[in-house]
């Protein structure tokens, strides 16, 4: 046993140390399965007591560390350092307080993000960022990668919503940011600290915003024969000065998969599918109904199916969120991308992206959220092929490149993790680089903490074959 | 005092002097109220891109938040956060570094919650783009939020772009007793209220109300109280308080005398508070102190290596 393991072995029973090969195997990959790296060891902590000990003795053996809620990280965020340990924060699962007068709620990292909304449920509260894989997805992970979901443009992100952090940093530092207020004076530390990637440190106790449920919803799937009539229609929703919590469009090939899986039902002979969705107190929705239903059927649709109950918009949801696990039906393996794009370039893009699929001979399927530009390219591959998965990743390179070209950005949602590290460089200068980096090296100076995510550079982890996280295939997960 | 009148001067006004702070309009003086050479962002004024259908602007650091709310207005838009002393001249670079917000931060949220990206100069004199500019964007440190309430003491910003939001059809304003309970009842209810202060006295409490009309009626019905003239907001937007303290709502009753706002979030005072921040007068900057960690050194040290910038504490 190493110097290391034995100094672990102090701070925990051997129960919650693994280090046996086959232990370590669930923690070798996250969603992104490309990669795969077997780490040291894997420790679980029970409490945050436990957490900042590790990280103090990770600081002082300058052992590296890997942060891992459910692993569901879309650009390798989780993936082990292979002389480094993963600290899986699963067992840090309370919520520690929730606080419906202020509407706040306490909760440790290892929180599942929907038991969230489930315990504010019953005082007419909900948590509003809901990334698709909500129902196993972290709100450790969630911080640190400032996750999104289909409501951001209304609601904003995973940050928009964190009103305190309790962290250890990869100094070994506790701090405690903000708290119960939504405002908060000096810089923004919290701010700073949400989508890190892991790279400052860990979060210990998150304090969250809590909204009232809307009351009311309203929830249309309009059927486009082609994907520039659902983005015409985007544009005038958006110009009637209309705010939908969610306005979402999937393309032929995603509507075929979502169909195969979940036996969705979309109108025929359709190329789009754009679902709009308006939520508010029952007065208001029915008054902002009507303008949209009137928007709509001015824009061509071959059909338009406005949800009649809740059950009707459960299966709306339903056939979108299962789409990105439902594409494994038409592939056996495939590359989810997460560019943004201005909005008004939405049509520009999408025809680029089906020009590189036809040239390239590649399937993308397209999935996006379109009220806010943030494309969700899936590049279809056979892993099996000699060369495939590399002919992918160029394609997935090409796209990105196109969407900093374009104004936008290279990721909205998922992050850099290890999959995009190499495009970092085509948003930012290298002055910018540096700047982050130099921020990086405050927060953790000897780089222990999720070392090797974010920044280019660094020697690429092990390719292994792609596929289905096996959660996916389980259908227990789905990517947003 | 400097005036730079681009980007590229600005960066030489932060190399020319060892110790120098950035200024707006000045309408919260006791921010940048130290011992330093003053950069004013006067002549950084303009908005440098609004495609209303992307729902951002971005707007250089020196531009009145004024001309922002026309500008939006025109295209039916506006800031939900509601900043504040927009008629004394406040610049949209103040609006971020001083890290206020107003009533209608309850809502959709505050400054921080509505900026996207920024061009900033860091205590090296470089040039540096961070965030983005289109409404969803993880790539990278969130440094635009780390710099609202950063009082300009880890760089200058020179630029900023937003998100902003439709503007709503109608607008009522209620008001009635508050009470804890009514409070609480209102902000966790179906009405989805876009504001809720208490005036000064803690016996008057305020609801916004934002919508198409015919719906809000209805609502205002339903809550209760007196409708009273919208421009009340107006006259708090444009209060020049001298101090501001972050509170929760079981602190309300502690804060009487101060005008609370955004649900029982913020406090806005006239008279000095147990703790907080000064925006003007000669009291201490942070009132009771303020939160110390060792990083907060760390980053400064990151950013501004030569102390170019005064710190938190000057």
């Amino acid at each position: 046993m190493s110097a290391a393991l034995e100094r672990l072995a102090e701070l925990l029973p051997p129960e919650r140390l693994l280090v046996r090969p086959v232990e370590l195997a669930a923690y070798e990959s996250d969603a992104l399965t490309a990669f795969r790296t077997r780490p040291l060891a894997v420790v679980m902590p029970e409490t945050a007591e436990e957490v900042i000990a590790i990280v103090r003795l990770c600081h002082e053996l300058a052992l590296p560390f890997v942060a891992r809620g459910s692993g569901t990280s879309l650009s390798g965020g989780s993936l082990p350092i292979a002389d480094g340990i993963v600290i899986a924060l699963n067992r840090l699962n309370r919520i520690l307080k929730l606080d419906p007068a202020q509407r706040i709620a306490v909760v440790q990292p290892g929180v599942i993000n929907t038991q969230v909304t489930t315990a504010a449920a019953p005082f007419g509260l909900h948590y509003a960022p809901d990334p698709s894989s909500q129902t196993i997805c972290t709100i450790g992970g969630n911080v640190a990668f400032n996750s999104g979901g289909a409501h951001c443009l209304k609601y904003g992100m995973t940050s928009n919503h964190v009103l305190g952090i309790k962290a250890v940093l990869g100094t070994g530092e506790v701090v405690e940011w903000g708290g119960g207020s939504r405002e908060r004076l000096g810089p923004d530390w919290g701010g700073l600290f949400v989508g890190n990637e892991g790279l400052f440190g860990i979060a210990l106790e998150i304090t969250l915003q809590l909204l009232p449920k809307a009351e009311c919803f309203h929830t249309v799937l309009a059927g486009y024969r082609t994907l520039e009539q659902a983005g015409d229609a985007v544009s005038a929703v958006i110009a009637s000065g209309l705010l939908p919590g969610a306005i979402e469009i999937m393309d032929a090939l995603a509507l075929e998969a979502a169909v195969a899986a979940v036996h969705a039902e979309y109108p025929p002979g359709c190329e789009a599918v754009l679902i709009v969705e308006l939520e508010g107190p029952r007065e208001v929705v029915a008054i902002e109904r009507e303008r949209l239903d009137a928007i709509l059927a001015a824009s061509a649709p071959v059909e338009m199916r406005p949800a009649r109950d809740a059950d009707e918009r459960m299966a709306i949801w339903k056939g979108r969120k299962s789409a990105f696990s439902a594409v494994g039906r038409l592939s056996p393996d495939f590359i989810v991308q997460d560019g943004v794009v201005p909005r008004r370039k939405l049509g520009e893009a999408l025809r680029r992206i089906a020009d590189m699929s036809r040239e390239t001979n590649i399937r993308v399927a397209n999935v996006f959220h379109a009220g806010d530009g943030n494309l969700h390219p899936l590049i279809l591959f056979d892993g099996r092929e000699a060369g495939a998965l590399h002919r992918a990743e160029a394609l997935a390179g090409r796209i990105l490149k196109m969407c900093v070209e374009m104004g936008g950005s290279i990721t909205g949602e998922h992050g850099i993790g290890v999959e995009k590290r190499d495009f970092l460089g085509d948003m930012f200068t290298p002055d910018e680089i540096d700047c982050m980096q130099r921020l990086r090296a405050a927060f953790d100076p000897r780089g222990i903490s999720n070392p090797g995510k974010m920044f280019p550079g660094k020697e690429a982890p092990a390719l292994s074959h792609v596929g289905l996280h096996p959660l996916e295939k389980a259908g227990v997960i789905s990517r947003e | 005092m400097i005036s730079p009148a681009s980007l590229t001067e600005l960066r030489d006004a932060v190399l020319s002097a060892p110790r120098v702070i950035a200024v707006g309009a000045e309408t919260k003086p006791r921010l940048s109220a130290v011992d330093a050479v003053k950069i004013s962002t006067r002549q950084l004024r303009g908005i440098t891109e609004y495609d209303p259908s992307e729902f951002t602007f971005t707007a250089l650091a020196g531009t009145p938040v004024r001309e922002i709310i026309s500008a939006l207005a025109e295209q039916g838009q506006y800031l939900p956060f509601d900043p504040l002393l927009v008629e004394a001249g406040s610049t949209i670079g103040g609006v971020v570094t001083s890290g206020l917000s107003g009533p209608g931060r309850f809502r959709f949220g505050g400054v921080r919650d509505f900026i996207l990206g920024v061009r900033f100069v860091d205590g090296m004199g470089r040039l540096l783009r961070l965030g983005g500019k289109v409404v969803k964007n993880a790539a990278g440190f969130d440094v635009p939020k780390f710099l609202v309430g950063s009082l300009g003491r880890f760089g200058v910003i020179g630029e900023v772009t937003f998100k902003v939001f439709p503007k709503p059809a109608a607008m009522i304003t209620l008001s009635l007793p508050y009470s804890a309970e009514t409070m609480a009842r209102i902000a966790n209810s179906r009405f989805e209220a876009a504001a809720l202060d208490v005036l000064p006295g803690g016996e008057i409490m305020l609801v916004k109300l934002n919508g198409p009309g015919a719906a809000l009626e209805v609502l205002a019905r339903e809550i209760g109280g007196q409708t009273i003239d919208n421009t009340i907001w107006d006259e708090i937007r444009e209060t020049p308080w001298s101090y501001k303290t972050d509170i929760t709502p079981d602190q309300i009753s502690a804060f009487k005398a101060a005008h609370v706002s955004c649900g029982g979030s913020m406090a806005f005072a006239h008279n000095l508070p147990a703790r907080g921040m000064t925006l003007r007068g000669d009291a201490p900057l942070w009132i009771g102190g303020r939160p110390r960690f060792a990083i907060e050194a760390a980053v400064k040290q990151a950013l501004d290596p030569l102390q170019r910038f005064p710190s938190l504490d000057d």
